[in-house]
């Protein structure tokens, strides 16, 4: 057990770097990735037998290395492998990963390609950059694990077929690719954040590994502020996660949180970052979204929120992603900072079908004027549109307020 | 690696459009022509005569039925191709972007070969 472990470790911390040259060293996906498969299964056999190595990530780069090549010069119909090439020698420990860094940026390119499906590139960079088996994947997507296998086995395919360039994008083509990475990224946390349809709302696991893939992009693009602002933003949203769900599993909104639970260490990271990153002025959308994070952040009650300034940032979003969902944002940002008419008034004009928060944004601003009748139709109007169980028990107790 | 570029239209669009514009369009692909050509990597192409010249042969159980027109009813229509041979998808999109007349409708990229 300790052994697998210490095993998966590797594979969570360098697989991806390890990952990354090899696919370039074998210019294909699943060569790369069998080969890999075969080092661990190697570690498995030789690490009790002699030990484990000083550097196991180097270990794993060697063998599997040697994997690749060796199976380039036979062929690809190589069952047996020699011996042997599960035991590298001296010079192992000597050999060093740099150079990586560039391998594992394209690696993230390719993965993130828009000639594959949204949902391949999403399964894509939690398998290669990651480090999730298929079986995580499918679990953290609430799939059948055969689906999320298809879906990979059809993505690598078209990677090979249709030749997607393992390659970082050329400079006139990286602010529309980045963009590309990013939302890849923030998709992933918000399915984990906001789940569809999981019984407790939240799959921390998803969240977790969004925020360690941004910490990556962030780290592999330095220059580009809206991967820190990516990061910046999920780091702060996702310090609410203890006060976001009771004890009992209920949906707890942000004015009812208990504040004491938001972790401080993960607010004060985000918060540097943003501060870092605005500095910069090359504004964009996922910066603009961790600032408004960032206010939330610093208000220790609900009443010392900073509405108007919150309502100005939803205004200057706009610019950037004139969405009816942002449109929504703005209004109730608005809406906090003046008058709960006022936002009414602009909420009326959104239109956003099938969307169970523009009827629950609006229940809520009814109640609070006291206009329960009407607030108790908006409520039943978004409880016939949810679907997390744990939302709707939420929109049920309101409506029970309404009475 | 040889793909083709696939032009999807409106054909209906195509029909109201004034001799000028169309002679714009023309020249257009007068000019992308050469452009892949003087790059090396023109392999071939066809503009395709209307969906109503279509004839499709439908296949049941081996056996050919001779249909009128085209393989499937759509709103956006094949209308020529052009075949490029460049090193990867990347370039072919490449290409693809700069797709004369495309004010609206779609280019299909696929890679030629065999088996897959």
């Amino acid at each position: 057990m300790w052994l697998t472990r210490i095993v998966e470790d590797v594979v969570r911390n360098d697989g991806a770097r390890v990952l990354a040259g090899l696919i370039r060293l074998a210019g294909d996906f699943e060569t790369a990735e069998d080969a890999l498969q075969d080092a661990y299964a190697r570690a498995l056999v030789a690490w009790p037998r002699d030990g484990i190595p000083e550097n196991p990530a180097a270990w794993l780069n060697t063998v599997s290395r040697r994997i690749v090549l060796d199976r380039l010069r036979r062929g690809p119909r190589t069952a047996d492998l020699p011996e042997n090439l599960a035991m590298p020698d001296e010079e192992v420990e000597a050999e060093d990963l740099s150079g990586i860094e560039d391998d594992r940026l394209r690696l993230l390119f390719t993965c993130c390609h828009p000639a594959l499906s949204v949902e391949a590139r999403c399964g894509l960079a939690l398998r290669t950059l990651g480090g999730l088996s298929t079986r995580e994947i499918a679990r953290a997507f609430v799939e059948p694990e055969a689906t999320t296998a298809q879906r990979l086995v059809r993505a690598k395919k078209k990677i090979r077929e249709a030749r997607i360039p393992y390659e970082v994008p050329p400079r006139e083509k990286l602010p529309e690719r980045v963009e590309t990475v990013l939302s890849v990224l923030y998709l992933i946390f918000n399915e984990g954040y906001t789940s569809t349809d999981a019984p407790s709302l939240l799959r921390p696991d998803l969240v977790i590994e969004a925020i360690r893939l941004a910490r990556l992009t962030a780290e592999l693009l330095p220059d580009q502020a809206e991967a820190r602002g990516l990061l910046a933003l999920m780091l702060l949203t996702d310090s609410r996660r203890a006060a976001r769900l009771s004890p009992a599993g209920e949906f707890v909104p942000l004015e009812e949180q208990d504040r004491s639970l938001w972790n401080r260490p993960q607010i004060e990271e985000g918060l540097t970052i943003i501060d870092e990153v605005l500095a910069r002025r090359t504004p964009g959308p996922y910066q603009i979204q961790a600032a408004i994070a960032a206010l939330h952040a610093q208000a220790l009650t609900p009443q010392e929120t900073d509405w108007p300034q919150i309502a100005a940032l939803y205004d200057r979003l706009l610019d950037w992603t004139p969405t009816p969902t942002v449109e929504l944002n703005a209004a109730v940002a608005h809406g906090m900072a003046t008058s709960p008419e006022h936002a009414l008034e602009r909420i009326a004009r959104i239109e956003l079908p099938h969307y169970y928060l523009l009827p629950a944004a609006k229940a809520d601003l009814l109640r609070r004027l006291g206009r329960k009748a009407e607030a108790a139709v908006a409520y039943r109007a978004a409880i016939e549109l949810v679907t997390n169980p744990a939302e709707r028990r939420y929109l049920e107790r309101r409506l029970g307020e309404c009475g | 690696m040889k793909y083709i570029l696939l032009i999807y239209g409106d054909e209906a669009r195509w029909d109201t459009m004034s001799s000028e514009e169309k002679q714009t369009v023309y020249e257009g692909h007068n000019a992308y022509g050469e452009a892949l050509v003087t790059a090396g990597v023109m392999r071939g192409g066809y503009e395709l005569k209307p969906i109503s010249t279509a004839t499709t042969l439908r296949f049941d159980n081996g056996k050919a039925t001779t249909l009128d027109g085209p393989f499937a009813e759509t709103k956006e229509q094949l209308g020529g191709y052009y075949v490029i041979e460049v090193d990867n998808l990347e370039q072919a999109l490449e290409w693809a972007a700069k797709m004369p007349g495309m004010s609206s409708g779609s280019v299909e990229v696929r890679p030629l070969g065999m088996g897959g």
